[in-house]
């Protein structure tokens, strides 16, 4: 396996919302296949505004895999080849010397481009300031153990939790449908004892910020699952139906 | 000119604060809804304080320039939080988190805010479980402990790898619930650029909208900065890459003293650097420390695989040098110890920048599957990043710089000398002396924004009833957002040759060089030239594309390097006029016969709090004496 990589770079590029976007080719020789891709693309973006071209615009934080702000869609897949992966940990030793790399960003009604390959994702957030909480004011709550939790359901709990909201199952699914991060978080909710009093309320207030949102339903097709750096299970979405069917019934 | 003025109650050290708390002054319901508060950042500190903040009924903006508030760098911290629970029966206490801190930090913060964290540590977790954060579990229900560097309970909870990211999750939905309700208004991709004052207040803060390019003016009566650590003026950091120290620095330019600026902390176990595309460096959590053995070959430039290298032919340096806590020892000390073992030509790997974290011993005791179920993600983690597999080989790690002890200068209400502006969280100095003790970022960023500051801000708000919210088209407003303008103007103007990067990894080098590890006097005078020279350099030919009205990063990065620029200097000269070693501070010149880390209480027990003259003007030092009335000051020692 050589060391370096030549690579050709097709780049969506868009300069702001409503403007029509369109893809351009850059080669970039010479890439290390240590590198991280988002290492990658800062070369590339070094290479451009020496060039005096406009560099690429592209979401990044903690490169570590956690933030959930890095988004790219890869060669036709949300961060690329790699299972369980954000594109932050993507290493350039998993591409080919003299591959075509196409990148593009996250594609969806809810998420509209900000530029290049930046989306705007606030409708999350709007999910959650809907009922992703237990109502519970800072000040002087019962002492931590008087809540004992089965390892198994905080385990279970956990898996859901572990969602970082960078939307990669949004992107990946043909309806652009939100149902795993919104299952992530009522299910790690109604799992717990702590989010049992609102168990009802939240799971009615998400799922109808998330449809607001212009988000698509759920056709069971798993391809959220299959994407999602976090592996976080469709399981989530079965008690998610289920949370929201029992809710209907009860009615609010 | 300002004073420092600590504004410690009195009486006894295990009594203050709920006497303070007890007897600070409040503002009554109907006059909070008229108090406006703007926090800068949304991470543990100030998601957790806007959250408290609003329910206690102020209106409250905030602001962070990342696309959500949960995104903040507290999300990437992995291994803990402390508290003083004593769950596990093994004689931990608030006196012992007070002391193991204040001991952890080298005798170099303040006895009362480090009682106080001790002290509201418990809270912190009944608090976070309340809301439903996932920490880790026993069978039989309860919470989970584990251990952690410099001390000897086990006082830590965590949730998987994962604490930092469930704990902000946590306060990012107490937030979000307010945001819910509208009692706060939330400015995401938003950055502050400056403090607004106003007959020697803090008044609000022009932002800059991140995706327009638009200036804002933002009125509060009070302002909290909550903007976290500046470890990426060494460019290669654990940090996030916008983590930035622009907020603090547009502070301390208005007046805001920077104390103990030179207080860095060098992470032991880190993944070691690969190449000079290097973006940022990761961190391998501290807990691995638990379980692994550090080591490297006790022959010179020994190229052998590990697994070749016979058990004898191996140094095991942590628990030879230091018995007691042996591969548990403070990080400053954890990496000072790598940083000697690859100076005598011990280091292992392609650079020789690298020592071994060796699980095979752990996994031969436990099994795999334990192993596996402690550190799982951390060792997927690393398998990505280097492509090896930590089961069948040892990891490689170096040290990294993690966080910065240093930062604005508060008094006891964690407020800085600027009236009406506050620091919280990692941002301010307060309470981790000359080095921090593993997992307790977490516990202080969450202690100032659940149990600090919603008290604290009273005694200063209660003040401000009378004061009405001032218009923005108020002079001080349009002053302060028109140099901000000319600041990026002139940036823009500049239209050089060499990026943004360009200048901050040249000024990186200079730091790490000369300002990491280990610091001399010949060195870090070498540096302070070199650091002057970057900065002039900068500003004559510095490239950033695109204009001031569009999203446009380079722009925001070249805003925040040319801060980096001028804070190096700053600790630079405060790691010159610290003549004394200490924490993570070590000046070759004060050392033991040891080698280990000579401090100079007699000279050196105090704050340095630098307070700004003037560009391109030596800052002016003031000393915040530290009166150590409860315990003895002792030289630390982890033999």
């Amino acid at each position: 396996m050589t060391d370096t990589l030549n690579l050709t770079l097709k780049i969506w590029r868009q300069s702001n919302p409503t403007s029509q976007g369109k893809f351009e080719s850059y080669k970039l020789d010479g890439v290390s296949t240590h590198m991280s891709f988002l290492e990658m693309m800062d070369v590339l973006n070094e290479k451009l505004i020496k060039e005096n071209k406009e560099p690429i615009a592209f979401d990044h934080d903690c490169r570590e895999g956690i933030c959930g702000m890095c988004s790219m869609y890869i060669n036709g897949r949300a961060h690329g080849p790699l299972a369980g992966t954000t594109t932050c940990q993507l290493h350039m030793r998993h591409f080919k010397d003299g591959e075509t790399i196409t990148i593009e960003p996250w594609r969806a009604k809810g998420f509209p481009v900000v530029k290049d390959l930046v989306v705007d994702r606030t409708a999350f957030d709007k999910i959650m300031q809907a009922g992703g909480f237990v109502s519970v004011n800072t000040g002087s709550p019962a002492e931590a153990n008087s809540i004992l939790i089965p390892k198994p359901v905080a385990d279970e709990a956990m898996d859901g939790a572990a969602c970082i909201g960078c939307g990669a199952c949004v992107a990946a699914c043909k309806n652009a449908s939100a149902m795993l991060f919104v299952s992530a978080k009522v299910s790690q909710l109604a799992l717990l004892p702590q989010g049992q009093v609102e168990r009802t309320e939240r799971v009615l207030k998400m799922v109808q910020t998330m449809d607001d949102a212009g988000f698509g339903n759920c056709s069971n097709t798993g391809a959220c699952e299959a994407e999602c750096p976090k592996e976080i299970s469709v399981a989530h979405i079965a008690r998610l139906n289920r949370e929201y069917l029992v809710a209907s019934l009860k009615g609010e | 000119m300002i004073t420092l003025d600590s504004k410690i109650p009195p009486g006894p050290l295990a009594e203050k604060w709920t006497k303070y708390r007890s007897t600070v002054k409040l503002v009554n319901p109907a006059n909070k809804r008229h108090l406006e508060v703007i926090v800068v950042g949304s991470g543990l500190a100030g998601a957790s304080a806007a959250a408290s903040l609003a329910e206690l009924g102020y209106k409250v903006k905030v602001f962070c320039f990342q696309d959500s508030p949960r995104r903040a760098h507290s999300i990437a911290a992995q291994g803990g939080i402390n508290a003083a629970k004593n769950y596990q029966n093994d004689g931990d206490s608030t006196y012992r988190l007070f002391y193991d801190t204040i001991k952890g930090g080298d005798f170099r913060s303040r006895e009362a805010n480090v009682y106080r964290l001790a002290e509201v540590s418990a809270s912190i977790i009944d608090q976070c479980v309340a809301q439903g954060v996932p920490f880790a579990r026993e069978y039989g229900g309860t919470l989970d402990n584990r251990s952690f560097g410099g001390v000897q309970v086990s006082r830590t909870f965590y949730a998987r790898g994962q604490t930092g990211q469930q704990l902000l999750l946590g306060a990012y939905s107490a937030l979000s619930r307010q945001i819910g309700k509208k009692q706060v208004q939330m400015y995401n991709r938003h950055e502050m650029l400056e403090v607004v004052m106003i007959d020697g207040k803090a008044r609000g803060i022009i932002a800059r909208d991140l995706v327009t390019g638009k200036l804002e003016r933002h009125f509060g009566h009070a302002v909290v900065l909550a903007t976290g650590g500046y470890g990426n003026v060494f460019f290669l950091s654990t940090n996030a890459m916008g983590c930035n120290v622009t907020a603090n620095w547009k502070a301390y330019k208005k007046g805001a003293a920077f104390g103990n600026p030179c207080f860095t902390q060098i992470h032991p176990t880190c993944i070691p650097v690969s190449g000079d595309y290097q973006s940022k460096l990761t961190l391998m959590s501290e807990s691995l420390r638990n379980d692994g053995r550090i080591w490297v070959p006790m022959k010179e430039k020994d190229t052998r695989k590990p697994i070749d290298i016979p058990e004898n032919e191996r140094d095991y340096y942590l628990e030879r040098r230091y018995p007691a806590f042996g591969n548990l020892v403070p990080r400053d000390v954890a990496s000072r110890a790598a940083k000697q073992a690859c100076d005598e030509g011990k280091g292992v790997g392609p650079s020789g920048l690298a020592v071994y974290l060796d699980f095979r011993d752990a996994i031969a005791r436990l099994g795999q599957p334990v192993i596996a179920a402690r550190y799982g993600n951390l060792f997927e983690m690393y398998e990505k990043i280097t492509g090896e597999d930590p089961y069948k080989t040892p990891m490689r790690i170096y040290p990294a710089v993690h966080y910065t002890m240093g930062g604005l200068w508060v008094d006891y209400n964690l407020m800085t000398t600027v009236k009406g502006l506050y620091a919280t969280g990692e941002c301010n100095f307060s309470d981790h002396g000359a080095n921090r003790l593993g997992a307790s970022a977490l516990m202080q960023g969450l202690a100032d924004g659940y149990y600090v500051i919603p008290y604290t801000i009273g005694d200063y708000l209660s003040g401000e009833i009378m004061t009405k919210a001032i218009p923005t088209d108020h002079p001080a407003f349009a002053e302060a957002e028109n140099n901000v303008k000319e600041r990026i103007d002139k940036l823009l103007s500049i239209k050089g040759n060499q990026t943004v990067d360009d200048f901050h990894k040249k000024l990186g080098k200079v730091m790490w060089d000369y300002c990491g590890m280990a610091r001399n006097e010949e060195g870090l005078m070498k540096a302070k030239v070199m650091v002057q020279q970057i900065r002039e350099e900068f500003w004559k030919d510095v490239k950033i594309p695109g204009t001031a009205f569009e999203f446009n990063t380079e722009l925001e990065k070249a805003a925040r390097v040319a801060d980096f620029l001028e804070l190096g200097e700053l600790m630079i000269d405060d790691a010159l006029n610290r003549k004394e070693s200490c924490g993570g501070h070590f000046r070759e010149e004060s050392a033991t016969d040891k080698g280990e880390a000579k401090r100079d209480d007699n000279n050196f027990a105090y704050v340095a709090a630098w307070e700004f003259q003037g560009d391109n003007q030596p800052a002016k030092l003031h000393k915040e004496p530290l009166k150590f009335e409860e315990i003895h000051l002792a030289e630390r020692n982890y033999e």
